[in-house]
Formats: structure tokens, sequence, C-alpha cells
């Protein structure tokens, strides 16, 4: 038998909350959740006591033990977490939940991420201990403390390394703004980024000035995955997974940025692995939604995903190249973590079934195969390919 | 050095040996103003951030030892927002990874001191920079860089 989840799991549901700004959610984040994934089961047209698992990333806070005590699911079947601290398990959970369906474990498992960062502290901001042991004494003390003064250095490494421009960093999220304003759920709907507001804007650690990261929200997403067959029932079109890959380069868990290969998003390999799964090349990916913690982040996983190269990349990754409907990559088509929400993550992979399903508010037309990732740079990474049923 | 000559502002986090006695003697020798790395004993190569074995050739028998050889800036940042109190009118100030090319190629991380504004490239020589902090609880030293 073919070790393969290509074509053998499908999306059936897509939901989320509105989107707020952090520390702005009228509800707690078990409540966030709940409606996620209430959400989700209403897209995909199913009763929620059709759920029989769930699938989370990045320690949630919300086990998919009390949501099926919430929702009194008559079953669970499938329990499952992620390893990695970051927003890497974003893919990584819907590949889990694909393979327990896949495999036969569970029949409707559901990948979701919750936060409410007004309720339990916000990713931006340093701890607060007096004291700090372990691998962290040896950053912490220096003012290495947010997710921004972790990634910058690989950043730096990379423009060094490849000649990476700062003007490839602003395309990058000039077009995730620019695809925003076309989408009434995101939070920088209204708020237009050209330019020059770019480059004038404060720097928040060097290379990465302010629009150059992600946001901080409060809100949750879920997405509800199912058999082929199943989801063939429903009413929506049907988007498949074609292929899939989750991990990490060699000792991209070494402490105190001693990972070998440092200025990488971490998909070099997993990329391939992905790709000959779907058998499918980087050549046949119509439309891109690549986790954005920072900018150059993004850089290293569109040119790890074959998208461009190193030496074209300053040529390739302009502002014309990544917009709906005519870029020849568009990316980030809801606005992504810069500009829709900080879900995570989990919101780019929403956005991808929409892609698929012709409900983008910047759709690309004719668009049959989009690739999402999460989490560049960090310990632990993962990317997938959705195709339309016309792919298999 | 007193803590009131200190590159960033008293009260963050100060570092202490973790409680599984892993790294105890890099923070011993660091107090002592002196710089080590992990070596391990079998295979005699180097590797950082501290590991209960060698990841080479997975001996268990690993020393600190100083490491040889230039140390040179591998990459670095300038942090400018600030995520902690004690930061919040402070400023920007420069990390710096440095790499120890005849230690392994490992890397360290610390302060660049000085001129917190100077024009920074990749490659150029450093050396360690020792700061107490011996009148915290409990007492501690970092391990910064500065221009060779």
């Amino acid at each position: 038998m073919e070790r393969t989840i290509r074509g053998r799991a499908s999306i059936a549901g897509i939901g989320e909350t509105t989107y707020y700004h952090r520390g702005e959610s009228p509800d707690p984040e078990f409540v966030l959740v709940v409606k996620a994934v209430l959400d989700a089961c209403a897209d995909a047209g199913i009763e929620p006591h059709e759920v029989d698992g769930f699938a989370s990333y990045s320690n949630d806070r919300n086990t998919g033990a009390r949501l099926a005590a919430a929702l009194d699911l008559p079953e669970l079947r499938f329990c499952n977490m992620f390893w990695g601290g970051g927003g890497g398990g974003a893919a990584g959970a819907v590949t889990n939940a694909a393979m327990a369906v896949a495999c036969g474990l569970a029949d409707c498992v559901v990948a979701y991420r919750g936060l409410a960062q007004g309720q339990f502290g916000r990713f931006g901001q340093g701890g607060r201990s007096s004291t700090i042991s372990g691998e962290y004494a040896y950053t912490v003390p220096y003012g290495v403390m947010s997710p921004a003064q972790v990634y910058a250095m690989r950043t730096t490494r990379l423009m060094h390394e490849h000649g990476i421009d700062r003007s490839t960093l602003r395309a990058v999220a000039l077009a995730c703004y620019h695809h925003a304003q076309n989408n009434p759920r995101a939070v920088m709907c209204g708020r237009p980024l050209d330019e020059a507001t770019y480059d004038e804007a404060r720097w928040i650690v060097e290379p990465f000035r302010l629009y150059d990261c992600c946001l901080e929200n409060d809100g949750a997403a879920a997405m509800i995955v199912v058999s082929p067959e199943r989801a063939r029932e429903l009413a929506k079109p049907t988007v498949v997974v074609l292929g899939a890959a989750e991990g990490s380069p060699r000792r991209a868990g070494a402490t105190v940025h001693n990972q070998p290969d440092y200025a990488t998003s971490s998909f070099k390999d997993s990329a391939r692995r992905m790709y000959d799964m779907a058998g499918l090349k980087p050549r046949d990916v119509d439309v891109v939604q690549s986790y954005e913690n920072f900018t150059g982040g993004v850089v290293m996983s569109l040119i790890e995903h074959g998208l461009c190269t190193y030496e074209d990349a300053n040529d390739v990754l302009t502002f014309d190249n990544l917009v709906a409907p005519d870029g020849r990559l568009p990316l980030n088509t809801s606005g992504g973590n810069l500009a829709e929400c900080y879900m995570h993550g989990l919101g780019l992979h929403l956005e991808g079934v929409r892609q698929l399903r012709g409900e983008s508010t910047n759709p690309v037309p004719g668009a049959e195969v989009c690739l999402v990732n999460a989490g560049p740079m960090v310990e632990n990474a993962s990317t997938i390919l959705y195709g339309t049923e016309a792919t298999l | 050095m007193s803590t009131s000559s200190s590159y960033l502002p008293p009260g963050l986090p100060a570092p202490v040996p973790a409680r599984d006695g892993l790294d105890a003697p890099y923070w011993e020798a660091a107090s002592q103003h002196r710089l080590v790395a992990q070596r391990c004993r079998s295979c005699r190569r180097w590797q950082w951030g501290p590991e209960w074995l060698c990841h080479r050739c997975h001996s268990f028998e690993v020393a600190f030892e100083a490491p040889p050889g230039p140390a040179v800036i591998y990459s670095w940042e300038r942090p400018w927002h600030p995520v902690h109190p004690v930061l919040a009118t402070h400023g920007p100030y420069i990390v710096a990874l440095v790499e120890l090319p005849e230690a392994d190629g490992i890397r360290m991380v610390g302060n660049l001191v000085g001129d917190p504004t100077v024009a920074v490239s990749v490659g150029a020589e450093v050396v360690p920079h020792f700061e107490d902090h011996l009148d915290d609880d409990p007492p501690f030293t970092l391990v910064h860089w500065r221009f060779a």
C-alpha cells in the first residue's frame, strides 16, 4: 500500500470568530474556540455531534477533551497536539487530522487554534520573572525576549548571505496589506499601507520595522477534516489534501542559535517531501499562503519551497507579482498574519480553502493548487498542499 | 564592573544555573571571567549550547573548556521596541550572535558593548567582555562582546 495521505482526506468546513485586536475579545478563549468549531460545522453542513477528533498546536490551552465534553460529543477518537511552541504546527495540525482520517482512527477531526492575549498575556512581550535558567539564560538577560528579537538575526544573516534587499521584505508586507483591504474580516481592512509608510515606520528590532512583524490578535479558527467520500456528500466544493510534510532540519532544536543551517525557514527538506507526495512541482502552485511571523521568514519560505531562488528573489518577489488576481505568485490573499489576523497561522489555511472553493475576497482565477505553510524559522515547521477535486 | 554601569538596565531576568546541574560550570567560569564551552572528552569536538551528551559521538563525557581561536560576528540585531518595563526608556541596544570558527563554529549570544548606534558588520572580530552583577541576589556575570 502506498504510504501517502494524497487524496485521502478533505476539508469539509472552515470556521472562525470575529478577529479582534489583542485584548479586545468579549469572549474568553475557550468560548472563542467553541464558536469557531460550531461555525466550521455550520459551514460544512454537519451536526457538531459528528466531530470525533481534535488536533491543535502550540500547546493550545483549550484541550480536545474539554471541547468534547462541552459539546457532549458521543466519543473522542483522536486528540492530538503538534510539538513546537510557535505557529509551526498550523499545517501540522491539519495534517495530523488528515492522517487520523486517512488511517481510519477517526472520521471527522477538527484542527483548531484559539488565542485571547488579553486573557493570557501577549506574545510580543518578555517574561517578568526575576531569574531565568536553561537555554533562555543565554539570551533573555541580553534582551532577546520577544519572537521578533529571537528571529531577527536569522533575517540579518539571510540578507548578508544572499543579498536579499529590504525592498523584497517590503513587497511581502505591501501585498498582505493590499489583500486585506478587500477582506472585511481583516483587522487591517481600511488601513492601507504604502511604501513610504513602511519605510518610515519605527524599528521594532533591526532589520524589522513595524510592518515586517505580524499582528497580535484575539480570536479562533477551525477547520474540519473528513474523508473525501464524506466531503462529496456535503454542499461545499471539495478541497483535498494533496501533500504534506512536517519537521525540521538537522539540529533545528540546538539551543542558543546553534542550528547549523541558520538562515533557513526549515523547509528545505520538508517542501521537497510535500511536493513528492503530491506528485507536483513548485510551478504547479497557483496561489500561496505563507506564514508571516516576520517578512524575512516569508522570503526564506518562498525560496525553500522552490517558488523563486536566492538569486532571483529580489526580482520575483515584487508587489506586482505577489498580488491577486494577476500576479505571478499571489501571496497571502486574505492579508495573512500581517494584516488579516494573527490566528497563529490557521487563518492562512482557511484562506487556502476559500481560494479553491472560489470564495476568497481576492480570488485567483482558476486556482487549483494552493500551498499553505506554517512557522518559518521555528524549531518544528509544517507545510501542506491543498487542491480542488479536479487535481486528483 | 558594577551593576550601575551594566550595558542594559538592571531588572531583567538574571541567569541562574539550571536546576538539573547541566550548565553550572559555565556560570561558575563566567564569574571568574573565563569563557568556556562544551568539549567532548571522547571525540574532542566542541558544541554549544549545553547538552548532556556529545551530539556527534554520543559520549556522555562532556567537559567545559576554554574554546580556542578568534570570535567573529555571525549575525546581529538592534532591538528598539522595548518588551520589558526596565527597557521602556532605554533606547536601542545591540545583540551579537558570535561564531567561534576554530571551535567547530559554535555560536554564542551576548550584547555588543559600546555605542548602541554603531554600524555592525558580519565578520568583525570581537572578544569577550565580562559584566559582573555582584550586588544582585544571587550574583551573576554576563558574557558580552566588544570589538577586538
